[in-house]
């Protein structure tokens, strides 16, 4: 078995501590090693790894192995950020039982993720603080899509009943108001409901998963090539990263990897993403405090690099680039030149637009200490990405898990502890100034070859993590293989997922007027999360 | 102060004169596929790679019924890879029509004994050339809308966008009509917070479970007449999500369409096309010109 050395001594250890309550099942990949244990020892394995690995639980998610394995698993996804590795510990679950031991009074990082697998598995969670529905709403009936007896195609009876029960804070003076699904702005779906005395908030719920669309199960239903199409439309404005971390699961899955010249690709594809994100929230942040000549510049710069998108992959969110084995697309020298020419134009221009906004005392008096999110909270509930990073958060997958061609690049990783508005934004200006950088070194030594490889068909039952850092944050999609070059399950994670209740304690206290650019500032995914 | 002004007229005007000039994008932008009918010699090439069923078939006995369906289309050319002699992507973007079935083209084969198509026998739906929709076509749906709604909407209309499941590559999109480069105010058109002071729903999807109804309740605060126009492969049919357990597909399936705008996501261009397309003002100049 090829363990990461430095992962050898961690899981060594890890058994011997837990001797025949743990077993080591596999270690498909240096990186990636399943460990296997009941779901009464979870907890404990859980506790060890963080106090004595300084690890992580970046993911939790079940799959219904009932046709091969005879229960459920459900999954605990481990990351060792300091040494580069991950471990995968793996429970089965009966059908006769099905129970799961919550972790969320431990790690409330893992409070939506237990519950999904609760409403979409059906298997009932011991100990949780909160066991409400999650991932499917009150009004539905009593099913589990998840489950493979679940049909895809199941009719589902009219909305009737109940489809919030909330929690309403009570007292002299306090009332509630409710927002959304609908949206005043051009944003997506989701519920928030506000407790205020006066202007503070003292309670948000955020109610989710309007736009849940099946996007997991209808990976098993599709062929392959045809999921990273799927993987495109998780999240629009991810659609590269998305597609790439599915690609790169089901690369791992088959055991080849994508040429150098593809990483280069995927590596400038990902910055590229990144770069039109980060300065179009950027603009928002300084509309919401009505800085809207900001926002007009970084709209402006924004569409410069949706039409470069556009002249270098086809399509001005990058879709349809990304394929299983490398790119879709080469690029010739002219094509190369383009991009080079339009960085080193947007970099003056985009420096400008952060000096207009620095200089802005007034901008800048509204940010500060405006909806700020603890190191302490950040690290409870597992905060990752941009608001992590601005909270203390030490992670980037591109510097910690090297995947695409960020083993060949030198870039910093912005880090703070304020946790306020102003942080989060200043993530975010450094980090489209080190994309900056990472394009210019790529593009200063681009290799050359081939930009795609082929990939021969995948045995069944094989599992595989796949990975890549999104402008969001951590984007991780496990996939387990079914006969016939097919999935048998696609996990997707989006940070998103991981960020929402954050946005919760980051605006207590705060006024309502300040909810928007609060709430633009983590800027997470409704459709990632909801899937 | 001083700064801010300075920096603005240094930028100038960046706004494109889009609709009096053509649609500025990349020659390798993919938009519209281009099949050649008549030299198509198997549809099951680029029916296999489809991801969305976009392009489909259908065989009863020697004959075979082969469909294009830019409404479900991602443009994702993969169907061009596969099949390269029939079928070529091209960057033409304004594709919007007033009805599902203008999104469509028609045709049939005849068969040869190994399955492939021996003749083309019959075509139907809007042909497609690299000019888009005919001009007749437009003209004539432009005026018939005209008469029925721009006197009432004149130059002003009112725009809520509803975001009913999609996954937001369109809002990216839609967010960037008010940008200073195709600046939507500039036909007096604007984006409203409330449906009740809207005269258009511009509607993403799939339509979930869980939007329909507010979808529906969103449509019923509107006052009338009302338009509703229809964003992207998933709010036109669905798109790769289709119809499951936690969609209903497409919007025609919840509340009545006037125009579909096609594309994944339809780029700010094909947006504006849509939406003046669904006011009957193609063609025509901005107000304030």
């Amino acid at each position: 078995m090829n363990i990461l050395p430095s992962m050898q001594t961690i899981i060594a250890e890890t058994q011997r501590r837990f001797s025949m309550q743990l077993s080591l099942v596999d270690a498909p990949r240096p990186n990636e090693i399943y460990l296997h244990t009941a779901t009464e020892t979870v907890p404990a394995v859980c506790a060890y790894f963080y106090r004595k690995w300084k690890a992580r639980l970046a993911g939790v998610f079940g799959d219904d192995a009932r046709e091969s394995s005879k229960c459920f698993h459900v999954y605990y996804l481990f990351a060792f950020d300091t040494v580069g590795g991950f471990a995968i510990v793996r429970t089965p679950i009966a059908e006769e039982k099905p129970e799961l031991t919550s972790l969320t009074n431990a790690v409330p990082a893992v409070n939506w993720q237990e519950r999904e697998i609760q409403d979409w598995f059906g298997l009932k969670l011991i100990g949780h603080p909160n066991p409400r529905r999650c991932a499917l709403h009150d009004d539905w009936p009593d099913v589990h899509p998840m489950r493979k007896d679940f049909d895809l195609h199941t009719t589902l009876p009219p909305f009737t009943g109940e489809r919030h029960k909330v929690r309403e804070v009570e007292g002299e003076g306090v009332f509630q108001v409710p927002v959304g699904p609908v949206h005043a702005g051009i944003i997506e779906p989701g519920h928030f409901l506000f407790s205020v005395a006066g202007e503070p908030v003292l309670y948000l719920q955020i109610r989710l998963f309007y736009t849940h669309k099946a996007t997991e199960k209808l990976f098993e239903h599709l062929p392959i090539e045809h999921g990273v199409r799927l993987a495109e439309s998780i999240s629009g404005d991810s659609s590269f990263a998305h597609a790439t971390a599915f690609c790169h699961a089901i690369e791992r899955a088959a055991n080849v990897e994508a040429p150098p010249r593809a990483r280069a690709i995927r590596s400038v594809c990902l910055e590229l993403e990144r770069i039109y994100n980060h300065i179009a929230d950027i603009g928002a942040i300084a509309t919401d405090v009505a800085f809207v000549v900001a926002n007009m510049h970084a709209m402006r710069f924004k569409e410069t690099v949706l039409c470069l998108n556009e002249r270098l992959t086809g399509n001005r969110l990058l879709r349809g680039m990304a394929c299983i084995g490398g790119v879709r697309f080469d690029w010739d020298a002219a094509q190369l030149d383009g991009l080079k020419k339009a960085i080193a134009e947007l970099k003056p221009e985009f420096d400008s637009l952060v000096a207009l906004i620095h200089d802005s005392a007034s901008t800048r008096d509204r940010l500060e200490r405006t909806g700020v999110l603890t190191v302490e909270t950040a690290r409870d509930l597992g905060v990752v990405g941009i608001a992590g990073r601005a909270s203390g958060f030490n992670g980037d997958l591109r510097r910690d898990f090297p995947h695409a061609a960020y083993d060949r690049v030198k870039f910093s990783v912005p880090l703070y502890p304020d946790g306020d508005v102003l942080h989060r934004m200043q993530v975010r200006v450094d980090e489209v100034q080190q994309s900056f950088v990472i394009i210019e070194q790529i593009a200063s030594d681009f290799p050359s070859g081939a930009v795609r490889t082929s990939v021969p068909e995948i045995p069944a039952d094989r599992v595989a993590l796949g990975y890549v850092e999104g402008w969001r944050g951590e984007i991780f999609h496990w996939i387990r293989t079914a006969p016939g070059n097919r999935l048998a399950r696609c996990k997707v994670k989006d940070p998103s997922l991981q960020n929402w209740p954050a946005l919760s304690e980051a605006i207590l206290g705060n006024i309502v007027p300040d909810f928007p650019v609060v709430n633009k500032s983590f800027n997470l995914s409704y459709s990632g999360t909801d899937r | 102060m001083l700064n801010i002004l300075r920096k603005s007229l240094a930028t100038g005007i960046v706004t494109t004169a889009y609709p009096q000039a053509a649609p500025a994008v990349s020659p390798n932008a993919r938009g519209l596929p281009v099949i050649d009918f008549a030299k198509w010699k198997d549809a099951r090439f680029a029916a296999k790679v489809c991801p969305t069923a976009a392009i489909a078939y259908e065989d009863y006995h020697d004959e075979r019924t082969a469909t294009l369906d830019l409404g479900k289309c991602i443009f994702c050319g993969l169907c061009a890879e596969a099949d390269p002699a029939a079928i070529r992507m091209t960057p033409v973007c304004e594709l919007s029509a007033c009805s599902r079935d203008e999104l469509k083209r028609v045709a049939r084969y005849k068969l040869a004994g190994d399955g492939t198509q021996q003749s083309l026998t019959e075509m139907s739906g809007a042909v497609a050339t690299p000019s888009g929709p005919s001009v007749d076509s437009f003209e004539a749906t432009g005026n018939k809308l005209k008469q029925r709604i721009a006197r009432v909407l004149g130059r002003s209309l009112h725009i809520r966008e509803v975001d009913a499941g999609s996954c937001n590559g369109c809002e990216v999109e839609i967010n960037g009509l008010n940008s200073p480069v195709y600046d939507i105010e500039r036909f007096g058109i604007h984006f409203v917070a409330s449906p009740r002071h809207a005269d258009m729903l511009l509607v993403t999807g799939p339509v979930t479970r869980n939007m329909e109804l507010a979808l529906r309740k969103t449509y019923d605060a509107m006052p009338a007449p009302r338009l509703v126009v229809a964003v992207g492969a998933c709010g036109c049919s669905g798109g790769i999500f289709g119809t499951n357990y936690a969609t209903v597909g497409g919007v025609d399936g919840v509340i009545p369409v006037d125009v579909y705008v096609p594309g994944c996501p339809p780029n700010p261009h094909a947006l504006l096309h849509g939406i003046l397309l669904a006011i009957g003002r193609n063609g025509v100049k901005p107000v304030d010109d």
